[in-house]
């Protein structure tokens, strides 16, 4: 594949608003997809996001807005004149044509000369790594090639922007796992402006250069995954990133107490009135030998301890009756001496692990 | 070893009970086409080599290659039914693209109005057209008065008359097979067409139109075998001037009283129409690996 002949386009969406009856799928969106950029649109089902990305192929019609990619406004744009790649969650491969048939069908449309087209399809096979697959029929093709070939009909005729919505969902896990990687190999090969759309937290996490977070038809947060991770924007982005335990503060100034107990932390707190303190479950340390000086420690009861391979999780109930989890690494744990169910526990959380966050929703 | 093959016997007769009991489904189905099909057309079979005098010939078949009228026959039956087909295309098929793309509510009212004439007796709509198509009915006064044209037109008791009542009949049966391989084509297919730079016309012909085929060749198939034996529509409206095999059968016996001839026309006419099945099916066959093959 040629990656460098065609320059990667930044996407700019300014104001895109889309409503089905009362319903709001978007609501004022604007988002700076910078060129060349892995950028995934996270959220649940019903947020908006698919219909964001259909926005961008231009399959769906906003009420209002502007979608710019580079300097072009291509909102009035049809589909077929927008020239970038998609991946759709089905593949979509025509069933009534070979493996080369759909990949080299682009290049067909583009009045590609045959000997290129054919030249072409084997570079871009290759490059999904399904090489000399061309005459197969698409029935024949199992769940993860018809993946492969689907990109390679999406960059086969070298698009500078990439849409996938949801590619690996209908993948088992093992192999879902190994396309993450690939993908993300391919985009940093190609180059392209990636927008990918999912679900699944854990896939945004592997594969983005950013994340934005969707929810009803808004952004809730657009950043790293580490800040993503570690500084969630508000309560929906913490709850919806990772498996966390939410307790509710109190807060006079700059101080921040839970139960009466003034908590220690690093970061400054957010300036918001209500915050919540937020434990990730690897962060918080079961302590042998009582409370430890200059961190925050919980006293609770253990519920119940679930082994899960990689993984112990114990679940607890603080004394003011909020559950709490942590998880561990099982290895090398004496599972022995891990408390038993109704044993008084102490529980530790490290000043720089004790995030504080705006409790409000959005 | 013989722990191994516990309950083997009874399992195997579990198995063999199943699969009796789904024969036993389909038993009634299996009588019934003996009782009305089998036998009667194996009798048709044996009275079309029966002669006048009893005993056995060929003089019924003889009669059909000697005979000019009857090759005439047989090419007015293929050229209505063809021409029939044809136009049930030509309509039928933008009609039934048209209900694809509506939404289910507005597709299924307009599904009701396509399957009206099915609740209306064929001989009440045959007649309604004589009455429309005459030369003193409502579209040559309408047309006439109107001044869209001057003498009546010539729209029945002929091969038009003909044309415009068997295309009115046959009609739903184009239709609801391609409507239904229309629906069934994932709307992602055309929107990934789009997507690789297909214009909407060149998205349909190259990806909608072929994914539709199958219901198409359905359709077309079974319009084109029903017209092969039609008989009330053409009797009336054709005005005896168009002849199909159907009028002739129904003449040999009703005028001639002559079962050997009917039976010989009848047999002649399955043998075609299975020959045309047979073929259809190979062309279609070869059509589907051509389909892959670009």
């Amino acid at each position: 594949m040629r990656a460098n002949d065609r320059e990667a386009l930044p996407i700019s969406v300014r104001g895109v608003t889309k409503t089905y009856g009362p319903v709001h799928a978007l609501k004022d969106v604007s988002l700076d997809v910078r060129s060349g950029e892995f950028l995934t649109l996270l959220g649940p089902s019903g947020s908006g996001k698919t219909t964001l990305l259909m926005v961008l192929a231009g399959f769906t019609r906003p009420d209002c807005g502007s979608l710019k990619f580079g300097d072009e406004e291509v909102i009035r744009t049809p589909p077929h004149l927008r020239d970038l790649g998609m991946t759709f969650q089905n593949y979509a491969l025509f069933p009534h044509m070979t493996v080369a048939g759909n990949v080299g069908y682009p290049l067909k449309l583009r009045r590609v000369p045959r000997p290129e087209i054919a030249q072409r399809v084997e570079a871009a096979l290759e490059t999904v790594q399904l090489g000399g697959y061309g005459a197969r029929r698409i029935d024949q093709l199992s769940g993860g090639q018809k993946q492969r070939v689907a990109l390679a009909r999406s960059i086969v005729f070298e698009p500078r922007i990439l849409l996938m919505d949801e590619p690996l969902s209908a993948l088992d896990k093992k192999l879902r796992d190994q396309m993450q990687i690939e993908l993300r190999h391919l985009h940093d090969k190609l180059g392209m402006t990636t927008v990918y759309v999912t679900h699944d937290q854990r896939e945004a996490l592997t594969m983005s250069d950013r994340i934005a977070v969707v929810n009803q038809g808004r952004i809730m947060q657009l950043a790293t995954p580490r800040d993503l991770y570690e500084r969630p924007a508000n309560r929906f982005v913490a709850d919806f990133i990772g498996d966390s335990t939410f307790l509710p503060v109190t807060r006079s100034g700059q101080a921040v107490a839970f139960n009466g107990t003034p908590l220690v932390f690093s970061a400054p707190p957010p300036a918001a009135a209500e915050l919540t303190l937020m434990i990730r479950p690897e962060h918080i340390v079961l302590s042998h030998d009582g409370p430890r000086e200059g961190a925050n420690n919980f006293s609770a009861t253990a519920s119940d301890i679930v082994y899960q391979g990689d993984s112990y999780l114990l679940n607890a109930r603080l004394d003011d009756g909020s559950r709490i989890a942590l998880r561990g690494g099982a290895r090398g744990v004496n599972l022995m001496a891990l408390p038993a169910v109704g044993d008084r526990v102490t529980l530790v959380l490290a000043p720089e692990d004790t995030i504080l966050i705006d409790a409000s929703e959005a | 070893m013989q722990a191994l093959r516990t309950n083997e016997a009874g399992l195997r007769q579990d198995g063999r009970m199943e699969r009796l009991r789904l024969f036993g489904l389909s038993s009634p189905a299996l009588v019934l086409i003996l009782v009305i099909l089998v036998i009667p057309v194996g009798w048709l079979f044996y009275l079309s080599f029966v002669g006048s005098d009893g005993h056995f010939t060929l003089e019924n078949y003889a009669r059909m290659v000697s005979q000019r009228s009857y090759f005439r026959i047989f090419a007015t039956t293929f050229r209505v039914s063809i021409l029939t087909t044809a136009l049930c295309i030509v309509i039928g098929y933008p009609l039934a693209y048209f209900l694809s793309q509506v939404p289910t509510r507005v597709a299924n009212i307009c599904m009701i109005a396509v399957l009206l004439p099915f609740w209306t007796s064929l001989l009440v709509r045959t007649y309604a057209w004589l009455v429309l198509l005459q030369s003193r009915g409502l579209i040559n006064t309408w047309g006439i008065s109107l001044g869209l044209w001057h003498e009546p037109l010539p729209l029945v008791y002929n091969l038009t008359g003909t044309l415009i009542g068997m295309v009115h009949i046959m009609l739903p049966f184009l239709i609801l097979p391609v409507y239904g391989s229309m629906k069934a084509i994932d709307g992602n297919y055309v929107k990934a067409a789009a997507n690789l730079g297909a214009s909407p016309r060149r998205a349909f012909w190259g990806v909608f139109f072929p994914l539709s085929t199958p219901g198409l060749f359905a359709g077309a198939l079974m319009v084109f075998i029903l017209c092969l034996g039609f008989f009330v529509t053409p009797a009336v409206l054709g005005g005896g001037k168009v002849i199909m095999v159907s009028m002739k059968i129904v003449s040999n016996i009703q005028l001639f009283f002559s079962w050997g001839a009917a039976s010989a026309l009848g047999v002649v006419l399955l043998v075609l129409t299975v020959a045309i099945l047979w073929l259809a099916s190979r062309l279609l066959k070869l059509d589907q690996i051509a389909g892959r093959g670009h």
